[in-house]
């Protein structure tokens, strides 16, 4: 099969070519999520937490305290329970969550949504807004609104998100009533739909349920202009800083030389070389949200990833912090993989 | 030829920075026709800086005054950006020192050519295709076809280059700007370069501004030589007198030569009086 596939000539090239990478990736995505498997694992292990306890009462008789940890297999060797853990999980089963009751799984597929839901939303307004006020500053370098990008990326890095997250509550919740208060809808809504994918925009919105939508929307708005907010500080004083290095370059005053507009000299040639590193920078702030912004989350009631792992982590529920890591480690695997391929398709040099 | 098709008049550059005022060019007056004028001078003598002040892109802090600063009977200094964008690219072009960095690394280098054409003339996909392919025939390139669809990082230095020359002709401009144009490539390549763009620059009968700091080629290669040093005009020769030079910064220039004939162990070198800057 190798060797006809290696006689077949052109297209056959460009076949292989593909079958390679993508075999590539698999065997890389695999050991990834295995090393991470296996890292989290034995931290988890380590950690001065008994899950016994957690499960029994510290005030459990001793042979009640022996058979809930014969049950969880944790008298079983170290390497026997890391085989056991990771046969489970290659099917998907996490165990248990402690404090929930439901698989771990389940509580994942409820939780993640909601984040994903949110971070989404918050990256579209960071890109949205954040990529022309970047590529302003750098045009109009030491105007005022340049000075504008600067304060407005100075106060998304030094206020604390938490201050901020409550005054936005206060002004546009409890005085003007523009939007509607912590949570994901209000109840009389909650039950108009069917949760299928969990993202309740989507939801709402597919079923035709136009009130919960709009009502689903007033909930996210605040938040998710929270976390718009700060990475829209990032993302412009980067793509300032890149497009800046852009508009330097030679080929920028060849662009001119040749007598272009000066919009198509920004958007057609600076932006389309700032765009490579930009790609990284999205990325990275996307990942950093759906790693769940535990504060956000706290502060409007938001049932999402980081809330989750953190109220597991204090109640020492194992299982579904080993959970809720994998996923996001997978998450960040699956962004590297995009914006790899976003890379190769923006700048020819490194296909 | 009555009008000529560049009259510089005491065109002047200067920097405001923080330190101070910089005046990159001092007061340089020359006349352009349709012939290949030589522009010489050492790092930092402004001679870049006055092909930039034509093409009106003088970067940002900069300010150019000039008594008369006029292409083709067209006041540059007060035309509209509308007039000068169309002048820039359609009627005077400029072809960059380092084609590593003068072209775009994410376009190919046809799209490249396509959008010179395409910014001047109103031409469908097809003929500015045609148009571009037909540019880099005329470069010498040996396979335009394959070369239209190459990217910038795929091609050769002197290819780039000759690409460069193809993007910046495809719209017949009527005055040449060439910046240090084989600065940045090997000595046979860039033989070939100076036969392709001296081939072209007199089948169209373009005006040339060729600025360089090489005193040798730039003789061999135009008609008249402007010696600039600290952002003023030392020198105006004809290329074939360059012998009779009267300024002494000229005429150390040439002493510096290196020569097969007699063997002058040390090489002599430049003094510099710090008269000839004021």
């Amino acid at each position: 099969m190798a060797s006809s596939v290696a006689n077949g000539g052109g297209g056959h090239d460009a076949l292989r070519f593909y079958l390679t990478k993508t075999a590539q990736f698999v065997i890389v995505l695999a050991t990834t999520l295995l090393g991470l498997v296996a890292v989290t694992f034995f931290i988890g292990r380590v950690v001065p937490i008994d899950p016994v306890i957690a499960i029994v009462g510290d005030r459990a008789p001793a042979h009640v305290y022996e058979r809930a940890r014969q049950e969880l297999g944790l008298d079983l060797p170290l390497i026997q329970q890391f085989w056991i853990y990771l046969k489970k999980a290659a099917t998907g089963d996490f165990g248990n969550s402690v404090l929930t009751t439901n698989p771990v799984m389940t509580d994942i597929a409820n939780a993640f949504p909601a984040t994903l839901e949110l971070a989404t939303l918050g990256t579209l307004i960071g890109v949205i807004l954040g990529i022309p006020l970047g590529i302003l500053a750098a045009v109009k370098r030491g105007s005022f609104i340049d000075q504008f990008v600067r304060v407005l990326g100075l106060a998304g890095y030094s206020i604390p998100i938490f201050w901020l997250g409550l005054m936005g509550l206060l002004v546009f919740y409890a005085k003007l009533g523009w939007v509607a208060g912590p949570g994901r809808i209000d109840v009389t809504y909650s039950y108009l739909y069917t949760p299928v994918t969990n993202i309740v925009l989507l939801d709402t919105a597919m079923q035709g349920q136009w009130d919960a939508f709009w009502d689903a929307v007033s909930h996210i708005i605040l938040p998710a202009c929270l976390l718009g907010y700060f990475s829209l500080a990032y993302i412009s004083r980067m793509t300032r800083s890149f497009m800046l290095n852009e508009l330097a370059q030679e080929y920028v005053i060849a662009a001119r030389v040749k007598g272009l507009s000066e919009m198509r000299v920004i958007w057609r040639h600076a932006l389309r070389n700032a765009a490579v590193p930009l790609v990284t920078v999205i990325a990275l702030s996307y990942a950093n949200l759906l790693e769940g912004s535990v504060l956000t989350e706290t502060i409007f009631a938001w049932p999402g990833l980081g809330q989750y792992i953190t109220n597991s982590l204090q109640n020492a529920d194992m299982n579904a912090v080993l959970g809720g890591t994998l996923v996001i480690g997978a998450v960040f695997v699956l962004l590297n993989l995009v914006s790899d391929l976003l890379y190769r398709l923006l700048d020819p040099r490194t296909r | 030829m009555t009008k000529p098709l560049l009259d510089v008049e005491d065109l002047r550059v200067r920097f405001h920075l923080r330190t101070g005022t910089v005046e990159a060019v001092r007061g340089v007056s020359f006349q352009l026709g349709r012939e290949r004028l030589g522009i010489v001078g050492e790092s930092g003598s402004g001679k870049s800086q006055t092909g930039r002040a034509i093409l009106g892109l003088t970067p940002p802090p900069g300010e150019v005054t000039a008594q008369r600063l006029a292409f083709d009977g067209i006041d540059l200094l007060t035309a509209s950006k509308r007039t000068l964008r169309t002048l820039r690219g359609g009627r005077i072009s400029m072809v960059m020192q380092d084609p590593k960095y003068s072209l775009n690394p994410v376009m190919t280098i046809g799209e490249q050519i396509i959008e010179a054409y395409k910014a001047h003339a109103k031409a469908g996909r097809n003929e500015a295709r045609d148009k571009a392919l037909a540019m880099l025939e005329a470069v010498k390139m040996r396979d335009p076809q394959r070369v239209f669809s190459l990217y910038p990082h795929e091609v050769s230095g002197g290819m780039g280059q000759r690409a460069m020359i193809a993007m910046m002709l495809v719209t017949d401009p009527d005055l040449l700007i060439a910046d240090e144009p084989t600065s940045a490539l090997d000595v046979t390549v860039s033989m070939e370069v100076l036969r392709i763009l001296d081939e072209l620059v007199s089948e169209r009968g373009m005006g040339l501004i060729f600025i360089s700091h090489d005193l040798k080629l730039v003789s061999s290669f135009c008609d008249r030589v402007l010696v600039m040093y600290a952002g003023r005009v030392v020198e105006e020769l004809e290329a074939k007198n360059l012998r009779e030079a009267k300024h002494p910064y000229t005429q150390g220039l040439m002493r510096c030569l290196p020569t097969l004939a007699d063997d002058v162990r040390p090489l002599p070198t430049l003094n510099r009086d710090p008269a000839w800057a004021l």
